[in-house]
């Protein structure tokens, strides 16, 4: 495997110089791109496509934080399972709350209020578990990595949460 | 995605919807998520004295499947002993629905609200 990291020329770490990956991710698209590979070899075109789809899913991986602590754990051997589906009740709880009351946000007497106040939550959900993923990855001990995957979990679901408010939003602004 | 009859007869005929008073002693709640696609699931049993499932009830927030499954388990629960519920696996639903290899996920959420479930009511039996 590639790490992405090195691809990039930043230090492995939770924490990413977002400016530095950006500007390091042109150059890097701008040298694999195909069209400097027009008068090259079949074989070298070939690898310079390869590249530059390498170049694209590192920067979308490092890019993202919820991708790139997924990354992180794979690099340090944890890996993600989809079929985890015991989580802190507390949390499975506050998250029918939120499912109910985006359901209930059309019949709300504002219903973009009753939408931008389950989004206000999701969003600070979402910030505060990023603070807790960059603590643990900064921590760095095995202790503090086994304890990133329900913090993975949890922003996962907050991503679905958002993407559902972004549905019911252009709903209302369909008049659906 | 193309979903099966049985799907969409429980996604449009939800059987069992509802809430029960989680605090009550006969009652046992199971709460699961899948967190690959968001899926949240309450599954809730009233258990009788000796031991037998009288009724099921269940919210579900998410895809077809997922509502289906646990649609599914409902009916199948009521009547059965814990331990005869605790015997329903997930190949079963996904067989009963025909749910599709990616969304098999969705039956194993099912099969673990319902042990969620029944544990949740032991637990409070063995406070009791």
């Amino acid at each position: 495997m590639t790490d992405y990291f090195a691809l990039f020329g930043l230090p492995v770490g939770f924490a990413v110089d977002a400016e530095a990956l950006a500007l390091r991710y042109r150059d890097l698209q701008r040298a694999a791109h195909p069209d400097r590979y027009a008068g090259a070899s079949e074989r070298e075109r070939l690898l310079s496509v390869q590249q530059a789809s390498l170049i694209n899913e590192g920067y979308r991986t490092l890019k993202d934080p919820l991708a790139r602590a997924a990354y992180l754990l794979e690099l340090n051997g944890i890996t993600l399972s989809d079929t985890d589906t015991r989580m802190d009740p507390m949390f499975l709880m506050e998250q029918m709350e939120l499912r109910e009351a985006l359901d209930a946000a059309p019949r709300a007497a504002d219903p973009h209020a009753a939408l931008d106040q389950v989004r206000g939550i999701a969003e600070a959900t979402e910030r505060r578990l990023v603070e807790e993923l960059a603590a643990l990855f900064q921590q760095g001990d095995a202790a503090a990595l086994q304890q990133a995957p329900e913090r993975l979990r949890k922003l996962q679901f907050m991503r679905k949460l958002l993407d559902e408010v972004d549905a019911r939003e252009d709903d209302l602004a369909h008049g659906i | 995605m193309a979903y099966s009859d049985k799907v969409i007869d429980h996604y449009e005929n939800p059987r069992n919807v509802g809430a029960m008073d989680k605090d009550a002693a006969d009652v046992g709640t199971g709460m699961v998520g899948a967190p690959a696609c968001g899926d949240v699931m309450r599954l809730q049993i009233k258990v009788s004295p000796d031991g037998v499932i009288e009724d099921a009830k269940f919210k579900t927030y998410g895809c077809g499947s997922a509502i289906a499954s646990s649609s599914l388990v409902t009916e199948w629960m009521k009547g059965k002993t814990l331990d005869q519920a605790l015997e329903i696996k997930n190949s079963q639903i996904a067989e009963e629905l025909a749910l599709p290899p990616v969304k098999i996920h969705c039956s194993v959420l099912a099969e673990d609200a319902i042990k969620a479930a029944i544990e949740d009511y032991k637990t409070k039996q063995s406070r009791a």
